[in-house]
C-alpha cells in the first residue's frame, strides 16, 4: 500500500527498542549483578556494567550454595529441577495422548463421563486445593520424593484437549485405510497417529518443560528435605531468609542459572513454542 | 460430543488407555477438592481433637472478616492492574512489530523469552531493581523527589508486584495479539484505506474490533494468571506485606492453611477460589466457542 | 476372487435415519459394478457396509460364500480406494503400499515382489522412495490404487476415486481403471455420482436414490430403457426431456398416443432422439422457440421453449447449424423413441 510514513517507522522502531529494553532490563541487571564481588552491594547503587567476578561467583554458587540460609548447592537444585521438569513433561505428554486417543477413537460406555472428569482438572489448579492435596500426598508417603513432585501435577487437561482437537482434524479415511490394511488400534496409534503428532508433541514439550521447571508452590510445600529442593523455590530462601541483606551477587548468579534452561528452550524452539501456545488455547 | 465417524471396537482397551489420567485425576484432583469442600464446613478446636460440623459458618465468618474482604480488594486491584498494564503494553508492541517486515523475527524473539521466567524469579528480579538501598529505580526516583520503599509503603509494594507480574505476562499476550493481528485479512485494511480512513482510524475502527475475541480471551486468561499463578511473586518478595497490602487471596489460603494451620478457614477460602475459577473457566470456554464464528 | 451377494441389506442410523433400504444385489465374480446416484442416495453407505466400515442393521452380506456381516474390514479380504486417497503422509510410497501386507505377516521378499509389481502396473516405480506430499494428485491416486492392488483381494471397493482429479486426468484414469480391472478380473464395486463415469466403466449399473435401488442393468439397458422417472432423468446428459401427455394431445398428435398403456402421463424424449428433419417412421411433431444456442464443439445444444411446457426442452444436434436465437424451430420425435411413465408411480408403463 502506498503511504507516506516518514516519522512513523522511526517512531515504531523507537517504541520497540524501548519495549525490548524494558523487557530485557531485569535479566540484564541480574547478569551484571552476578559478575560483581559481594562488597559492591553494601554501598551505593547496583552496577550497570559487568564486573570481574563472574567465574568465581558462579563457581561458588554451584558448589557451596548458601549454607546459612539452608540452601543446598545450586548444582543439586538444578539437577532436581531438571528431573522434576522432565518427569512432569514426559508424564503429562504420555497420559494425555493416550487419553485423547481413547476419547476420540473409541466409543464406550461412560465416555462422556470420563471426558468431564478430565475437563474438571482445568478448574482445579493446585493453588485452589493446596491443603487437601498436600494431605493426600503426605498420606501416600510421597513427600520429599520425585514422585510427589511430579505425579500430582501431570493430570491436567490442556494437553489432552490439544491432542483431542488435533486428532479430530485427521481425516477419517486415514484410520479406515489402516483398518482395511489390518491395523488394530494400538498399531494404528504407533504407526500412524504418533508420527503425525510429532510437531504437536514437540510444541507441547516446550510449554510443559517450562511449566514443570518453573513450579514454585508445590515443591515449596512438599519438600522439607533440602536435598529435594528445586532451584526456583530455592531462590526464595536466599532472598527472604536470614536477617542480613541477601548476598545479591550469589542470588543473581542463581537467578541466572535458574532462568537459563527454560529461556534456552524457548529461544531454540521459538516457532514450535508459539504454535503450541496458540493451539493449546483454542 | 463427537467422535470420529469410524471407531475401533474394543471392550477394555479405551478404559486401559484412560486409566492413568483418570486415576491420577481422582486421587490428586477430585478427592482433594472434595476434601476441601468437606473441610470447609468443619471447624477444628484449638488442639485438633474435635471437629464439628458448622455448615456455612466458616464462609460467613470469612465474609465478615475485614482481613478477608481487604484481601479480596487487594486481589482485585492486583488482577486488574496486572491485566491492564500487561495487555496494554503487549498490544502496543504487537501492533508495532506487525508493521515491521524485516526486523519482525528479531523483535519477536526478544519480546517472547520472558515467558520462560518463573513468576517467583520475576518477582526477585524486580525486587532487586526496586530495592530501596541499592536498586536502580529508587535511585532514579530519588532524583525526582520520590522516596521509594516497598517495605513500608503499601502502594509501592502493590506497584512492585504488579510490575513484576505484568512484565512476565507481556510475552504471552504479545504472542496472541501478534497472531491475531496477522489473521486480520489484508483486504479489509485496504478497503478501509480506500474508504479514506487514516492509520489510527483504521486501527481503532477495523483492526481492534476484529481483535476483540482475542482481547476478551486474554483478559480472562490474564485474570486467572494474576489470581493464581502469581503466588511465587508474592511469596518471594513482599510475603503479603506490608500489613496485608499485597495479601492476595491465593497467598492468604497458603498462610492461613500452612502457616496458621486454620484448616476450616483455609478450606473455605479454597472453595471460594474454586468457585471463581469455575466461573472464569466457563466464561472462557463459552467464549472460545463463539470466537470461532466471528 | 469371489462374487458378492447382498440380501435385503438395510442400514438405519441411531436417530431413525434410514440410509439404505432393502438392497438385493448379486454380483458375479470378476464383475465391475458401479453404484451411481445423487449425493445422499446411500451409495457410499452401501459400499462402506460391504467394507465393514459401517455396521449392517439387517440383511445378509456374503463375500465368496462366507457371511461377513460381523467381520472386521481387515478380515473380509477386501481392499479399498478412498476418495481422498488416505495415504499415510509420513511413510514413503513403498511403505504405504507395504503396510497392509506387513500387518498380515507377509514375508519381506513377498512384500517386495508384490509392491514392485503393482508399482510397475501403475507406472509409479520411480516414486517408491518419495513421500505422498511430493506427488501430484494423479500420482497419489495411483498409489492409493496400488495399495489395493498389492493385497490381491477378493474384491476392490472404490469410493469416488476420481472426484478429486481435474477433468482431463479423470478421463485418462477412467480408461486405466477399466483396463486394470479387465486384466486382473477382480470383482469391483465402484461408487460415483457422475453418470458418465458410471456408463463408461460398469459392466452393470446400480442406480440408487433415497437409499433404494431404482434399477440394475447394463449401461446401455439402463440408458435405452430407464425403468423409473428418476433413472430416466439421471442417466444421460443432457438429461431426458419430459413432456406431459396433454401437451401432445393439445397438438392433435392423438394416434401416436394410442400405443401407450394406461396411466401414462409423461413421455420422455432424449435430446438425441429429437430431429430437425422429418423421419420416415411414425413420429410426433412439435415446435418451439429457440431460447439459447449452446455450441459444444462437435455438437450443439438447443434450448427450446415449447408452449404448454414448464421447462425448456434441450435438443442435441450435430455440428453448428446456423440457427438464430428467437427463431421458431420445428422438431420431430419418433414414437418408438418415446419413454412413457406414470407420474404417480414414477414407473415406466410399457
Amino acid at each position: 500500500m502506498v503511504e507516506s510514513r516518514r516519522w512513523g517507522s522511526l517512531f515504531s522502531h523507537l517504541i520497540l527498542i524501548l519495549g525490548v529494553a524494558i523487557v530485557v532490563f531485569p535479566i540484564y541487571v541480574a547478569i551484571i549483578a552476578s559478575t560483581h564481588p559481594p562488597g559492591t552491594f553494601l554501598r551505593g547503587v547496583m552496577p550497570l556494567l559487568p564486573g570481574p567476578n563472574a567465574i568465581e561467583n558462579y563457581r561458588t554458587a554451584l558448589t557451596e550454595g548458601r549454607s546459612q540460609a539452608g540452601a543446598p548447592p545450586i548444582s543439586l537444585m538444578l539437577t532436581n529441577s531438571l528431573i522434576m521438569a522432565l518427569a512432569i513433561t514426559i508424564g503429562k505428554l504420555s497420559i494425555s495422548i493416550l487419553s485423547a486417543f481413547a476419547i476420540v477413537y473409541f466409543r464406550f460406555p461412560f465416555r462422556i463421563f470420563f471426558f468431564w472428569i478430565i475437563f474438571l482438572t482445568l478448574m482445579l489448579p493446585v493453588e485452589v486445593r493446596i491443603v487437601p492435596t498436600f494431605q493426600v500426598v503426605a498420606d501416600l508417603g510421597m513427600l520429599n520424593s520425585f514422585a510427589g513432585l511430579s505425579i500430582p501435577l501431570i493430570a491436567s487437561a490442556t494437553a489432552t484437549f490439544l491432542f483431542r482437537q488435533f486428532f479430530m482434524t485427521i481425516p477419517e479415511e486415514m484410520m479406515e485405510a489402516a483398518r482395511v490394511d489390518g491395523a488394530g488400534p494400538m498399531k494404528f496409534f504407533k504407526d500412524i497417529l504418533l508420527p503425525l503428532s510429532v510437531t504437536n508433541i514437540a510444541a507441547l514439550f516446550v510449554i510443559m518443560f517450562i511449566y514443570g521447571w518453573n513450579q514454585y508452590l508445590w515443591p515449596l510445600l512438599i519438600t522439607t528435605d533440602p536435598d529435594y529442593y528445586t532451584i526456583v523455590m530455592g531462590i526464595q530462601r536466599m532472598v527472604t531468609g536470614g536477617d542480613s541483606e541477601p548476598l545479591w551477587h550469589l542470588v543473581m548468579a542463581t537467578v541466572v542459572l535458574a532462568a537459563l534452561p527454560p529461556v534456552l528452550v524457548i529461544l531454540f524452539m521459538q516457532r514450535l513454542f508459539v504454535k503450541g501456545l496458540t493451539e493449546t488455547e483454542k | 460430543m463427537q467422535t470420529k465417524r469410524s471407531t475401533f471396537q474394543n471392550s477394555w482397551l479405551p478404559y486401559a488407555l484412560l486409566a492413568p489420567q483418570v486415576i491420577i485425576t481422582l486421587i490428586f484432583f477430585i478427592w482433594p477438592a472434595s476434601q476441601a469442600l468437606y473441610q470447609s464446613v468443619l471447624r477444628q478446636d484449638a488442639f485438633g481433637l474435635r471437629t464439628t460440623f458448622v455448615g456455612f459458618e466458616n464462609f460467613k465468618r470469612l465474609f465478615a472478616d475485614p482481613l478477608y474482604l481487604s484481601s479480596m480488594q487487594v486481589t482485585l486491584v492486583f488482577a486488574v492492574g496486572t491485566t491492564l498494564l500487561s495487555m496494554g503494553l503487549a498490544l502496543l508492541f504487537a501492533v508495532k512489530v506487525n508493521d515491521m517486515l524485516r526486523s519482525r523475527n528479531a523483535y519477536s524473539t526478544m519480546l517472547v523469552w520472558p515467558y520462560a521466567v518463573a513468576p517467583a524469579i520475576a518477582g526477585v528480579l524486580w525486587w532487586f531493581i526496586f530495592n530501596p538501598s541499592i536498586g536502580i529505580l529508587p535511585y532514579i526516583l530519588d532524583m525526582v523527589g520520590y522516596d521509594w520503599n516497598h517495605r513500608s509503603s503499601s502502594t509501592d509494594a502493590m506497584i512492585l508486584v504488579i510490575v513484576a507480574a505484568a512484565w512476565k505476562q507481556i510475552s504471552y499476550n504479545f504472542i496472541f495479539f501478534l497472531a491475531g493481528l496477522q489473521s486480520v485479512p489484508h483486504s479489509l485494511i485496504e478497503a478501509a484505506a480506500i474508504d479514506g480512513a487514516s492509520r489510527t482510524k483504521r486501527f481503532w475502527t477495523i483492526v481492534f474490533p476484529l481483535l476483540s475475541p482475542i482481547t476478551f480471551f486474554l483478559m480472562v486468561v490474564n485474570i486467572v494468571y494474576a489470581m493464581f499463578d502469581t503466588f511465587g511473586i508474592i511469596h518471594a518478595t513482599t510475603e503479603g506485606g506490608p500489613a496485608q497490602a499485597t495479601n492476595i487471596l491465593v497467598y492468604k489460603v497458603y498462610r492461613d492453611g500452612f502457616v496458621g494451620l486454620n484448616l476450616g478457614s483455609s478450606a473455605a477460602q479454597s472453595v471460594i477460589l474454586m468457585g471463581i475459577v469455575i466461573v472464569l473457566t466457563v466464561i472462557q470456554f463459552r467464549y472460545i466457542e463463539r470466537r470461532v464464528n466471528y | 476372487m469371489a462374487g458378492i451377494k447382498i440380501e435385503n441389506l438395510c442400514k438405519i442410523y441411531p436417530g431413525g435415519v434410514q440410509a439404505v433400504t432393502d438392497i438385493n444385489l448379486d454380483i458375479a465374480d470378476g464383475e465391475f459394478i458401479v453404484l451411481v446416484g445423487p449425493s445422499g442416495c446411500g451409495k457410499s453407505t452401501l459400499l462402506r457396509m460391504v467394507a465393514g466400515l459401517e455396521t449392517i442393521t439387517s440383511g445378509t452380506l456374503k463375500i465368496g460364500d462366507k457371511v461377513v456381516n460381523d467381520l472386521e474390514p481387515a478380515d473380509r479380504d477386501i481392499a479399498m480406494v478412498f476418495q481422498n486417497y488416505a495415504l499415510y503422509p509420513h511413510m514413503t510410497v513403498y511403505n504405504n503400499l507395504a503396510y497392509g501386507l506387513k500387518n498380515r505377516g507377509f514375508a519381506k521378499a513377498d512384500i517386495d515382489t508384490r509392491v514392485r509389481q503393482a508399482a510397475k502396473m501403475l507406472e509409479i516405480e520411480q516414486f517408491l522412495d518419495r513421500k505422498p506430499r511430493a506427488l501430484s494428485g494423479g500420482q497419489r491416486q495411483r498409489v492409493a490404487m496400488g495399495r489395493a492392488l498389492v493385497r490381491e483381494p477378493a474384491a476392490f471397493l472404490l469410493d469416488e476415486p476420481l472426484s478429486n482429479l481435474d477433468a482431463k486426468l479423470r478421463v485418462q484414469m477412467r480408461v486405466e481403471i477399466k483396463h486394470l480391472q479387465r486384466r486382473l478380473a477382480t470383482t469391483s464395486l465402484y461408487v460415483t455420482h457422475d453418470q458418465l463415469e458410471a456408463m463408461t466403466l460398469g459392466d452393470r449399473l446400480v442406480v440408487l436414490n433415497g437409499g433404494r435401488i431404482e434399477q440394475v442393468g447394463s449401461p446401455m439397458d439402463v440408458y435405452r430403457r430407464p425403468e423409473t422417472l428418476f433413472v430416466a432423468s439421471f442417466i444421460g446428459s443432457p438429461a431426458m426431456n419430459m413432456a406431459s401427455i396433454d401437451l401432445l394431445r393439445d397438438r392433435g398428435q392423438v394416434e401416436a398416443l394410442d400405443r401407450f398403456g394406461k396411466g401414462t402421463g409423461l413421455l420422455g424424449m432424449r435430446p438425441d432422439d429429437m430431429h430437425l428433419m422429418r423421419p420416415d417412421a411414425p413420429h410426433i411433431s412439435l415446435s418451439g422457440r429457440l431460447e439459447l444456442f449452446e455450441p459444444a464443439g462437435a455438437e450443439s445444444h438447443l434450448y427450446l421453449s415449447v408452449e404448454g411446457a414448464a421447462e425448456p426442452y434441450v435438443m442435441r444436434v450435430n455440428g453448428q447449424p446456423g440457427l438464430q436465437e428467437g427463431q421458431s424451430i420445428d422438431f420431430y420425435v419418433p414414437t418408438g423413441s418415446l419413454h412413457p411413465f406414470d407420474p404417480t408411480t414414477g414407473k415406466r408403463t410399457d
